[in-house]
C-alpha cells in the first residue's frame, strides 16, 4: 500500500477509535424510571421485640443478687411483619426474619416501589413482636410525589418510630 | 466438532481477516489488534500517571469531593480537566482492549496446557478492572456517581453479604459521611494496586513481555485520547441528590453497562451471569481441547552449555543447571509445565548443524516430534536428485527449498519437482546452519517464512529468525552465504497466495543474470556409518 494511503487509513482508523470510546462513555443517555414516575423507597433495619417473661419472687431470690435480671428473655428476636398501603389497598407485605444464625439480629428490607406521580394516602404499619396481635406501629399520611422525586419509608425511634423522609428537592 | 469449536474458528478466521487487513495501513509492529497486551498496559500506567494528579486535588468531604473535581474541568480545563479526561478515556479504552485481548486469546485457543497459567491469572484481572472502573465513578459523586452506588450496593445487597441490606447508606441526603469518600478513594488506590499485582503475575512466565506498544502506537492513542480530551472533555453531571432519580444519565457503557442489564432483567440473573462467566472462563482449560504436544528434550552428550536455547525460549521453559557428566558445564533443563512445544530452542542450539557427520543428527535440545535428524533426512531426500550444479541455473530449472512453519501459511502445497517444502513446528525451529546446507548442496535459494510481525503463535519465532539470518543473533548464518539467494516472506495462516506470489518473484530474480549468480562452495557431506 502507498505510504499516504496508509497513513490516511491509520487517520480513519484512530479517528473511528477515538469516536468509539468518546460515543460509549457518555451515550445513549439511560433513564431509570420514566419521566411521570416517582420513587418509594420502604427499608429498615430494626431489631424484633423478645418474648420476656416475669420472673417469680420466689425464682428471683434464688439466684445470686448481681444476676436478679426481673425479665427472663430469650436470645432470638420476633420476627417483624410490615404492611404498605397505597390509597388503601396493600401494595407490599412481608414477615421480615432476624438475621444471625442465633435470631437474634436486626431484621431488614430494601424495597422500591415506582408510582406515578401525585397525590396518595400512604400508610405503613408495622408489627415487631409477633406475640401480639395487630400493629403497634402504624404511620399514615397524604403525600405529594413530583416526579423523579424518593420518598423513604424508614424506622427509627429516635424520629418516633416509622416515617417517611422527603427532603425538598434542590433542584427539580 | 463441538459447537465451540466453530465458534472458535470462525471468531479467530474473523481476527486474522481484520488483523491483516489492519497490516496493510499499521504495518505489524504498530497494528492494534497483534499488540493488545501492551496497550493495556500502557493504557494503565496513562491511568496511574493521570489518577495521581487527581488524587492530589480530590477533597473527599462530602461537600467538597463535587466540586474538587467539578473545579478541574471547568477553572483548570488545560492541566487538570485534561487528566482527567484523559484518566476517563484511557480507562474505557483499557477495559476495551482488556476484553478484545481476551476474545482473541481464546479465539487462537491460547488457554489451555502451558498456557493455562497465563489465562487463569487473567481472569481475576476483570474483576479488578471492573471494581476499580465502577468505584471511580462514584468518586465524583455526582448524579451518575449517585445511580451507580445505588444500582451497586442494590445489586449487592442480593448476596448475602451484608446483614444490613448496603443501599441503606443511600436512601436520603443524611445517610451518608465523609469517610463514605475516604474509604472510596482507599478501595480506588488498593485495588488498581492489586491489578499490577495481578499483571505482573499474569506475565510472570512469559520471556521478554511485550510490555509497551510501539512508540508510534503509544504516540497515536495518546493523540486520540487528547483530542477526545479537548473535544470532549470528562465532565460532571448535577451533584448528587439523594433526594431524587436521576433521569436522562449521560452513562459510560463501557463501565456501567451492567446497571441498565440489572434493571432489564434482574439481580438474579446478572449475578448468574456473571458467576456463569467467571467460572466458564476458570473451566475452559479443562474442558476438552486438542492434546498437548510431546516437550523439548535435552541431550547431555550434545549440550554444552552455551545457554543459547535459555536466551531465546519464549516462555522461560528453559533453565541452566549444572553438568552430570561434564565438571564445570552447565546444562539444559526444561521445565515440562512451561514448554510450548515450540522448537524454537532446536532452532538455537549449535549442535543443531545439519554438516555434522554423524549419521544421526542429535542435538542438544530438540523436539521428539519433529527432531532435527529428521529435517535433515527430510532435506536430504530432496537435495539428493538436484545434486550440486554450479553457475546461473537454466529457466524453470531453479531449486528452492521452502522452509515454512504449521502456524503460518501452508508451504505444503509448494511443494513440486524444483521446489522442496519443509514445514517446521514454528520458523524459529530453524537452525541458519539448515540455509547453508541446503544451498551447498543443490538448492539455488531458499525462502524461509513464518507469521507476520506480531503474530507469532510463539511470539518470538520470527523474530529470532530474522536476527540469526540478518547475523545479529547467534547462531548467526554464516558470511559465506550470499544473501540474494535468502527470501524472507512474512505470511501468516491464510496467507497463501501472497506466499505463493513471492516464491515465485524470487525464482524469477534467481533466474535473471546478476550479482545474485554468486554460490557458495557446493559441499558434500561425508557419511560416517556406525555398526
Ligand atoms: C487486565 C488486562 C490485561 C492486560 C493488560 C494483559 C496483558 C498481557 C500481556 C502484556 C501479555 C504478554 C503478551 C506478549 O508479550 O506476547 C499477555 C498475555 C496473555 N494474556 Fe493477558 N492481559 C490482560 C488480561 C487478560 C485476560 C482477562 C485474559 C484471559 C482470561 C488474558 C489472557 C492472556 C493469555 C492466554 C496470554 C498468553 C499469550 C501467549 O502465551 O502467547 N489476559 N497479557
Ligand atoms: S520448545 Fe519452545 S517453549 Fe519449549 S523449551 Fe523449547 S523454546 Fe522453550
Ligand atoms: S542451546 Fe544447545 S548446547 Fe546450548 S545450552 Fe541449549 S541445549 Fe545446550
Amino acid at each position: 500500500m502507498p505510504k499516504p494511503a496508509a497513513i490516511a487509513g491509520q487517520i480513519v482508523l484512530y479517528g473511528a477509535f477515538a469516536a468509539f470510546i468518546g460515543y460509549f462513555s457518555t451515550a445513549p443517555t439511560y433513564k431509570q424510571i420514566p419521566d411521570d414516575v416517582a420513587l418509594i423507597k420502604l427499608s429498615m433495619s430494626h431489631l424484633g421485640g423478645r418474648d420476656c417473661r416475669k420472673r417469680t419472687a420466689e425464682e428471683l431470690s434464688k439466684m445470686p443478687p448481681n444476676m436478679r435480671a426481673p425479665l427472663d428473655c430469650p436470645r432470638g428476636r420476633s420476627d417483624i411483619k410490615l404492611v404498605l398501603e397505597l390509597d388503601g389497598k396493600s401494595m407490599f407485605e412481608t414477615v421480615m426474619h432476624p438475621t444471625g444464625l442465633s435470631r437474634d439480629g436486626v431484621s431488614t428490607v430494601y424495597k422500591r416501589f415506582e408510582v406515578k406521580a401525585g397525590t396518595y394516602q400512604l400508610a405503613v404499619k408495622m408489627n415487631d413482636n409477633l406475640v401480639n396481635p395487630g400493629f403497634n406501629f402504624i404511620k399514615e399520611a397524604q403525600v405529594t410525589l413530583k416526579p423523579a422525586q424518593v420518598l423513604v419509608v424508614d424506622f427509627n425511634p429516635d424520629k418516633g418510630g416509622l416515617f417517611f423522609q422527603q427532603s425538598a428537592a434542590n433542584k427539580l | 466438532m463441538s459447537l465451540h469449536a466453530v465458534l472458535r474458528g470462525n471468531a479467530q478466521t474473523l481476527f486474522d481477516n481484520i488483523e491483516n487487513r489492519f497490516d496493510d495501513y499499521f504495518g505489524g509492529a504498530d497494528n492494534p489488534l497483534r499488540h493488545l497486551g501492551a496497550l493495556g498496559l500502557y493504557f494503565l500506567w496513562i491511568l496511574v500517571a493521570s489518577g495521581l494528579y487527581l488524587y492530589t486535588v480530590l477533597d473527599t468531604s462530602i461537600d467538597g469531593v463535587y466540586s474538587s473535581i467539578d473545579y478541574l474541568s471547568r477553572e483548570q480545563w488545560y492541566l487538570g480537566g485534561i487528566l482527567r479526561s484523559l484518566h476517563r478515556y484511557a480507562a474505557d479504552a483499557f477495559v476495551l482492549v482488556m476484553m478484545l485481548h481476551l476474545v482473541r486469546e481464546w479465539a487462537h485457543g491460547r488457554y489451555y496446557g502451558f498456557r493455562l497459567y497465563s489465562w487463569v491469572t487473567g481472569v481475576p484481572l476483570i474483576w479488578l478492572a471492573y471494581i476499580s472502573g465502577i468505584g471511580g465513578y462514584w468518586i465524583t459523586w455526582d448524579r451518575l456517581a449517585q445511580f451507580s452506588a445505588i444500582a451497586t450496593t442494590e445489586l449487592l445487597d442480593w448476596l448475602p453479604i451484608f446483614s444490613e441490606p448496603a443501599a441503606r447508606n443511600f436512601l436520603a441526603p443524611d445517610s451518608i459521611n465523609d469517610r463514605f469518600f475516604t474509604v472510596l478513594v482507599f478501595i480506588h488506590i488498593g485495588v488498581p494496586l492489586m491489578l499490577i499485582l495481578g499483571l505482573w503475575a499474569h506475565v510472570n512466565r512469559i520471556s521478554r513481555v511485550d510490555y509497551l506498544p510501539s512508540r508510534r502506537l503509544m504516540l497515536a492513542t495518546m493523540i486520540s485520547f487528547l483530542a477526545l480530551a479537548l473535544l470532549k472533555p470528562a465532565l460532571s453531571d448535577a451533584p448528587a441528590d439523594l433526594a431524587l432519580v436521576p433521569t436522562g444519565l449521560r452513562l459510560d457503557w463501557f463501565m456501567l453497562f451492567i446497571h441498565p442489564l440489572t434493571d432489564l432483567s434482574s439481580p438474579a440473573a446478572v449475578w448468574t451471569l456473571i458467576f456463569g462467566a467467571t467460572i466458564l472462563l476458570f473451566a475452559l482449560p479443562f474442558l476438552p481441547h486438542p492434546q498437548t504436544q510431546p516437550i523439548a528434550v535435552v541431550d547431555a552428550a550434545n549440550c554444552n552449555g552455551c545457554a543459547r536455547c535459555h536466551a531465546d525460549c519464549p516462555y522461560e521453559a528453559v533453565t541452566m543447571a549444572l553438568h552430570p557428566d561434564k565438571p564445570g558445564h552447565r546444562i539444559a533443563v526444561v521445565d515440562a509445565d512451561l514448554c510450548a512445544s515450540c522448537g524454537i530452542c532446536a532452532g538455537a542450539c549449535p549442535s543443531s548443524t545439519p554438516f555434522r557427520s554423524q549419521e544421526k543428527l542429535v542435538t542438544g535440545i530438540d523436539m521428539p516430534q519433529q527432531p532435527v535428524d529428521e529435517m535433515r533426512r527430510q532435506l536430504e531426500a530432496r537435495l539428493a536428485p538436484w545434486g550440486n550444479q554450479a553457475g546461473t541455473p537454466t529457466p524453470g530449472k531453479t531449486r528452492l527449498v521452502v522452509f515454512g512453519c504449521d502456524q503460518g501459511a501452508d508451504v505444503r502445497g509448494l511443494d513440486a519437482a524444483d521446489t522442496a517444502a519443509i514445514s517446521l513446528l514454528c520458523t524459529g525451529m530453524l537452525p541458519p546452519s539448515f540455509v547453508e546446507y541446503a544451498l551447498r548442496s543443490g538448492a539455488d535459494g531458499i525462502v524461509v517464512t513464518g507469521c507476520r510481525e506480531g503474530g507469532c503463535e510463539f511470539r518470538l519465532g520470527m523474530q529470532w529468525t530474522q536476527e540469526r539470518l540478518a547475523r545479529s543473533r547467534e547462531p548467526h548464518l554464516r558470511g559465506l552465504v550470499p544473501l540474494q539467494r535468502l527470501q524472507v516472506v512474512h505470511a501468516s495462516r491464510g496467507d497463501g497466495g501472497l506466499l505463493a506470489a513471492a516464491v515465485d518473484e524470487f525464482r524469477n530474480r534467481l533466474e535473471t543474470p546478476g550479482p545474485q549468480s554468486i554460490r557458495p562452495p557446493a559441499f558434500s557431506r561425508r557419511k560416517i556409518h556406525h555398526a
